[in-house]
């Protein structure tokens, strides 16, 4: 079975967003930038199916400028076969993301398909649900837990309560959530060995598909910061202000 | 303007977070419809139509949506879309799981956990864990939209009295299988809506201690949260978790234990009126945040807090 994971080049997530001097967007100048989390996890699960002999090939997609082939040679560094660079120097909203996406598993035919549950930077939780959508195929959003037996993906996923099981069909979309694994870091070695693995560069006019905006970016600003606080010396005092001066107990 | 608001419902009862949900979609338009897609959910019907400022509760009671799948919701959803310019639900894991599908079926993008409505086609949302506030202007015929419900105030729940009219399932999709859940008990409060939280992070060293916050959180009667590190080690289940990917909350008082105040998880709290910080270590980023900082060995403190309660 081949499995489709995708990774997104976002802001490193320790580094603080900055809104640019002119209020137009985010500042992604001269700033560190790292593949996103979730798809990092999305990534190991894929290569852990194939370790396990559930899966034979892997091929990591990333929608992106030029730079985001460093982004999909960390994948390849991790253990993906090969990679799908779609170029753009565009920004694709999740309904485009899923749509290019469609169009790869149209012509790569895998059994399925693993993204990330959210992609840091524009926090949408999106693209994963919608090329489920497309295809008519289940979704699992959120997993913790993945069991591939034949054509039914069992999984486990984070609810607002808890944890729920669901039986999905296959072929289908995964999204992962932060605790269904633990991905590992790519060896000296297998960084040297990425470099060969092949790449496929497809400018994203060629696929033929509507990625075009339906929205408009009225203004981005930061939120204004939380006054400082103050120190307190005791739980006494402590207590003592949350009774008189914050009245919250 | 008409708005359907689809509701976040157990069945027999509503569930709180569609109040707040009521009222960022009465921002939109004054023709607001609830639908309650489930399986024997009249009970939830009732509820819904109590209330105030709401036109028609549409209910689909069918054994398909018995478990709320998005794969058997979202078909219904794109039969009833024609008749309204919003679908709304609140940004919890069902509508995040639900909108994207019906956005997707629907050829529109989704607009997810908006915190402010502009107007009717322009609304505000978070990016960037929080750090950046972004303003969007949609220019799809039909807007769908999940709600942080944190940033709206809860709706009444009685004195209205809409009409109830029932609708037709649109079948199973047969593309998932409902197995089972295992919800987490708790007799605290529901997290995202108690008044008072009590999060513990790394620094509470396992889930025994837990029962010291618990302790705690019952004098104040809070709900117990926790930050990523402490869910990731095990000490609590996930539904615990505060933050960028985990739940968001904006009590009026945040008492963060040993956690060190991650923008992740800062992400989660930063909206509460009152923050407390306990910390041994007076550098972390937690006190930048922090109305009351109180630099101290936690298994001290919070035994002393508990006590200073009665
Ligand atoms: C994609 C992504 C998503 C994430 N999402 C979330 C999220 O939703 N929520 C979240 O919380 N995190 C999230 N994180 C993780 C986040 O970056 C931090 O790693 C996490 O919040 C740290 O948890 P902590 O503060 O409990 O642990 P630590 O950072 O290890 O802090 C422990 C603190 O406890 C203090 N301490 C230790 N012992 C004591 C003692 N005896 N008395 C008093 N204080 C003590 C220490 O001084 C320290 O400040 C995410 C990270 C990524 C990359
Ligand atoms: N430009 C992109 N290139 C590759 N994958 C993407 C891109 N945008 C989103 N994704 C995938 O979709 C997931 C959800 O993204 P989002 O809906 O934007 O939060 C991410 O975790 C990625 O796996």
């Amino acid at each position: 079975m081949k499995i489709l994971v995708t990774c997104k080049r976002v802001l490193d997530p320790y580094v603080k967003a900055r809104v640019k001097a002119d209020g137009t967007g985010v500042n992604l100048d001269n700033v560190k930038m790292a593949m996103n989390p979730f798809d990092e996890i999305a990534i190991e699960e894929a290569i852990r199916m194939r370790e396990a002999g559930k899966a034979d090939e892997i091929v990591a997609v990333s929608i992106g400028a030029a730079k985001t082939e460093e982004t999909l040679r960390t994948a390849l560094a991790m253990g993906a076969d090969r990679a799908v660079h779609v170029v753009t120097e565009d920004d694709i909203e999740p309904l485009g993301v899923a749509k290019v996406l469609k169009s790869l598993v149209e012509s790569e035919q895998p059994g399925l398909v693993i993204m990330g549950k959210q992609a840091i930077d524009g926090d949408s939780n999106q693209a994963g649900q919608m090329l489920a959508a497309l295809l008519g195929w289940a979704q699992g959003t959120n997993v913790s837990n993945v069991e591939l037996d034949g054509d039914t993906a069992n999984i486990t996923r984070e609810i607002d309560g808890g944890l729920e099981r669901l039986a999905l069909k296959m072929p289908c979309v995964l999204t992962s959530d932060l605790r269904l694994n633990e991905p590992r870091y790519a060896s000296l070695p297998n960084i040297m060995k990425a470099k060969k693995k092949p790449m496929d560069k497809k400018p994203i006019d060629e696929l033929g598909v509507d990625t075009a905006p339906r929205q408009t970016l009225v203004s981005v600003s930061e939120p204004p910061p939380r006054a400082a606080g103050v120190k307190v010396a005791s739980v006494d005092e402590l207590v003592d202000k949350l009774k008189n001066e914050a009245q919250v107990i | 303007m008409s708005i359907l608001i689809i509701a976040e419902h157990d069945n027999a009862e509503i569930k709180g977070a569609t109040l707040n949900t009521l009222t960022a979609a009465a921002k939109m338009g004054d023709s607001v419809d609830i639908l309650i897609a489930g399986s024997g959910c009249s009970g939830a019907a009732e509820a819904a139509a109590a209330l105030p400022g709401v036109r028609s509760v549409k209910l689909a009671d069918s054994a398909e949506y018995a478990n709320q799948l998005a794969e058997n919701v979202a078909p219904l959803l794109v039969q009833l879309a024609g008749d309204y310019s919003h679908l709304v639900a609140p940004a919890t894991t069902n509508g995040k799981n639900l909108m994207p599908r019906v956005a997707a079926l629907l050829d529109v993008m989704a607009i997810s956990d908006i915190s402010d409505v502009v107007d009717a086609d322009t609304f505000e949302r978070p990016i960037y864990a929080g750090n950046v506030l972004s303003v969007i202007k949609s220019n799809d015929a039909t807007k769908v939209i999940t709600v942080r419900t944190t940033k709206f105030a809860a709706a009444e729940a009685a004195g209205g009295s809409a009409s109830i009219d029932s609708i037709d399932g649109s079948g199973d999709t047969g593309l998932a299988t409902f197995e089972g859940q295992d919800l987490t008990q708790s007799d605290r409060p529901e997290l995202t809506s108690a008044k008072v939280v009590v999060s513990g992070g790394r620094g509470m060293q396992n889930g025994d201690n837990f029962a010291m916050l618990d302790e705690l959180a019952g004098k104040l009667n809070a709900a117990v949260g926790a930050s990523r590190a402490a869910v990731d080690a095990g000490f609590v289940p996930n539904d615990y978790q505060v933050g960028q990917t985990g739940k968001v909350v904006a009590p009026d008082l945040y008492i963060a234990i040993g956690i060190s105040g991650a923008i992740q998880h800062l992400a989660g709290m930063k909206d509460s009126k009152t923050i407390v910080a306990i910390n041994n270590d007076e550098e972390a980023p937690i006190f930048q945040v922090a109305d009351y900082g109180l630099v101290m060995d936690l298994f001290d403190a919070v035994p002393q807090f508990t006590a200073a309660l009665d």
